[in-house]
């Protein structure tokens, strides 16, 4: 009953240790090393990394941002509370405000093309998670996050919050279109 | 050795309880087994509420229990035990009086009477909140409060450990060096101090909020510091669980550790890596930098995984040196066949560390990695992984270690013995295919805290794919045969405190013996080709190469996404 017990040895530190165990620290500890460079490995060769591009913000500059942006580029309205889609062009900013609880405007965008989203919340924490593609961002109130995206592939995307704000969380759930 | 207080001597393992230690102990096991039930109730409701096509509860009910579920099981229930084996490594393990018995009254009073208060707003519908509370959700004033007083409580707790420990030390009851059960039990302590300090931090602020003294919280400094605490308090859990693995090794087999340099300097590299800002849970924010998020997931090395495979291949080294020392060497797995499972001490202790590092670790690792973090963040992909850390992990060793507290600590002989043979493999593989379902849900995209994935009332509503409905209702039904090996762990230990066969507990009195160093014996000369462990060096090899193939296909599926910079 060893390791319930002192150890055996008063100068514990100084046994040797045997070589499965070496073995075993050596070779985990290169994956280990290997898992840190996968990181920053990919910010240089990888296509898929996650911008840090943040400003303080308040809901009420946000929200005007999102509606000029709107009156632009505004190309229809959808469902009975004729929400507005917009398509705006390649490299255009784009304002996406998550709020209790949908997400507004609808876009439409190009495949191929790159857009600067802008993100932020008007009250709760929320989850931006693109459908299927299964892309997660934190949305948090009082930051703006510009995240630069290149849709890949056409189709009729959803984003579902993902991060708990409510009673009607589950009725937060949008669309971006990519044509 | 003559004391004042009074002790007893296990006639059956030979474990000396101090009076008043033993009787915390006790409370602190019993107040974590009833957390334990209503969370297990709780955990049914919630199940079958996610298995879309039962959705027992209307939105309201779900949420309320969710909050309920993940602070009475995370929180209440682990931490009560823990106090339970913090004594029990420090007075019972090293045959010393309690520190200060009326502080650890106190301490065990605030955390019964802060579970307590936080419970009943949450279930009067004031702090339907998450276990997480993000602000600027708003919850009561009463449900933070409670909170404090159950940490404060648990802080004190671990002051009595320390005490003890000091106690052990200044009166001589034991020679050398500490135990490695009792070390990797300080790691768990000193961590706790650390975790609870960073919880008040932000909890303390959070409440005068509530109560309208303070105007604003920053969202991301309350995300920040609360996942200091948040996360910290799972290494908490892995210390406490990994020393419980050591214990079992020990009591089942005889087990001595392979080496008590890397033992213990694993069980330091958790508290020296044990991510200060946690910054894994951050990785999907906005707000902070790059190069933070990288080096802070990390530092560079991940060295507090490193130190979890280190004991991955340790503990069931130890175990394989002592059953090849006792003659099972043929082959490489002689050793494993021939182990007794159908003892649920080793079954369950076995099982939680299979799941813990195929299933919770290397999930956990993949999630902890910054770009991959996208692909599950908040998804339900993220409770699949603490299910297989905490529940398989954690809970799983604890339920192990008590089978053998019940005959030890309560002088009782385990009821239905048949049925606890059988509870770790119910619980532990129930639990596992839970985890692995919730997994795939969360690689569908199905999100976390989420009553109903058909959006019901939305007006643009998103189709999940069938099989992410058929991987929910893998959960429902995984889950429920979990929640059935968690109820047959209350039955056996209820039970058996209750109308067990009473056993001799040996009689009280003044005298007590001293903690010996035992004699010390050769690691070598029972192994494989100059392998101490063989088998247990082919099994880590396995893990190595599912670790890596699960990692390197993640960044396969990453690639096909859409470009972000």
């Amino acid at each position: 009953m060893s390791a319930i017990q002192p150890p055996a040895q008063r100068i514990w530190w100084k046994q040797p240790l045997d070589k499965v165990e070496l073995l075993w620290i050596a070779i985990a500890f290169t994956w280990c090393l290997v898992m840190f460079f996968m990181m920053p490995y990919w910010h240089v060769y990888g296509k898929q990394n996650l911008s840090s591009e943040t400003y303080r913000v308040k809901p009420e500059l946000f929200s005007r941002a999102a509606e000029e942006m709107v009156a632009k580029w505004k190309v229809r309205e959808e469902t009975d509370a004729k929400i507005p889609v917009v398509a705006p062009p390649a490299g255009a900013d784009v304002y996406l405000i998550a709020r209790l609880w949908d997400w507004w405007p609808l876009l439409e965008l190009e495949k191929g093309k790159t857009y600067r989203l802008h993100l932020t919340s008007m009250d709760y924490q929320h989850g931006f998670s693109l459908q299927p593609e299964n892309i997660n961002i934190q949305v948090l109130p009082g930051y703006e996050h510009v995240v630069t995206v290149t849709p890949n592939r056409a189709g009729t995307y959803a984003i579902v919050c993902n991060e708990f704000c409510g009673i009607g969380h589950h009725k937060m759930v949008s669309k971006i279109y990519v044509k | 050795m003559t004391n004042a207080e009074l002790f007893r001597t296990c006639p059956r393992t030979g474990l000396q309880f101090h009076k008043s230690a033993e009787t915390l102990i006790k409370l602190n096991a019993v107040a974590a087994v009833l957390a334990l039930l209503l969370g297990g109730i709780i955990a049914l409701l919630i199940t079958l509420t996610r298995w879309q096509a039962v959705h027992l509860l209307n939105a309201e009910n779900f949420y309320m229990y969710l909050t309920a579920h993940g602070l009475d099981m995370l929180v209440i229930w682990i931490i009560f035990f823990e106090i339970a084996i913090l004594y029990f490594c420090s007075s019972t393990l090293l045959r010393c009086r309690l520190a200060t018995p009326k502080l650890a009254w106190l301490a065990f009073a605030l955390m019964v009477i802060g579970t307590v208060t936080f419970n009943a707003t949450i279930f009067t519908g004031n702090a339907t909140v998450m276990m997480t509370s993000y602000v600027p959700l708003p919850g009561h004033p009463a449900f933070y409060l409670g909170l404090i007083l159950f940490a404060v409580g648990a802080l004190i707790g671990c002051f009595v450990f320390l005490g003890t420990l000091v106690v052990a030390r200044a009166e001589k009851t034991y020679e050398g060096s500490i135990p490695l059960v009792t070390f990797g039990a300080l790691t768990a302590g000193i961590i706790a101090i650390f975790t609870i300090a960073s919880g008040a931090i932000i909890l303390i602020p959070t409440f005068l909020w509530s109560a309208g003294y303070i105007k604003s919280i920053d969202p991301l400094m309350y995300r920040t510091i609360w996942w200091a605490f948040g996360h910290s308090s799972q290494q908490i859990n892995v210390a406490a669980h990994v020393a419980v693995w050591y214990a079992i090794a020990a009591i089942v087999f005889g087990a001595k550790p392979m080496s008590e340099r890397v033992s213990r300097t694993a069980f330091v590299l958790y508290i020296l890596f044990l991510q200060l800002a946690s910054a894994h849970h951050l990785l999907a924010d906005p707000g902070l930098s790059t190069e933070w998020k990288v080096f802070n997931t990390s530092y560079a090395m991940y060295l507090a995984v490193l130190a979890s495979m280190i004991h991955g291949l340790t503990v069931p080294g130890s175990i394989e040196v002592a059953q090849r020392g006792k003659g099972f060497t043929r082959g490489l797995f002689e050793w494993i066949r021939k182990a007794p499972w159908s003892n649920p001490v080793f079954s369950g202790m076995f099982i939680s560390l299979i799941g813990f590092g195929f299933l919770g670790g290397i999930s956990g690792v993949m999630m902890g990695t910054e770009q991959l973090n996208m692909l599950i963040h908040n998804t339900i992909y993220v409770p699949g992984h603490f299910h297989a850390t905490v529940v398989i992990g954690t809970t799983l060793a604890f339920m192990a270690l008590t089978y053998f507290l019940i005959p030890t600590l309560f002088n009782r002989e385990v009821i239905l013995p048949g049925l606890a043979k059988w509870q770790p493999y119910l619980f532990g593989l129930g639990m596992g295919v839970f985890c692995l379902a919730m997994m795939g849900a969360g690689t569908l995209g199905v999100p976390r805290r989420h009553w109903d994935i058909t959006f019901a009332g939305a007006a643009l509503p998103y189709e999940f794919p069938g099989a992410a409905w058929l991987m929910l209702a893998i959960v429902g039904v995984s889950g429920v045969v979990a929640i059935i090996g968690g109820a047959a762990y209350i039955l056996i230990t209820v039970g058996s405190l209750l109308f067990g066969k009473r056993l001799d507990a040996g009689a009280y009195g003044h005298e007590t013996t001293v903690l010996r160093m035992p004699v010390d014996t050769a690691l070598t000369g029972h192994g494989h080709a100059g392998f101490v462990a063989p088998g247990t060096f082919v099994f880590a090899l396995v893990f190595l190469t599912a670790f890596i193939l699960y990692y390197f296909v993640n960044w396969k599926y990453l690639s096909t996404v859409w470009g972000l910079s």
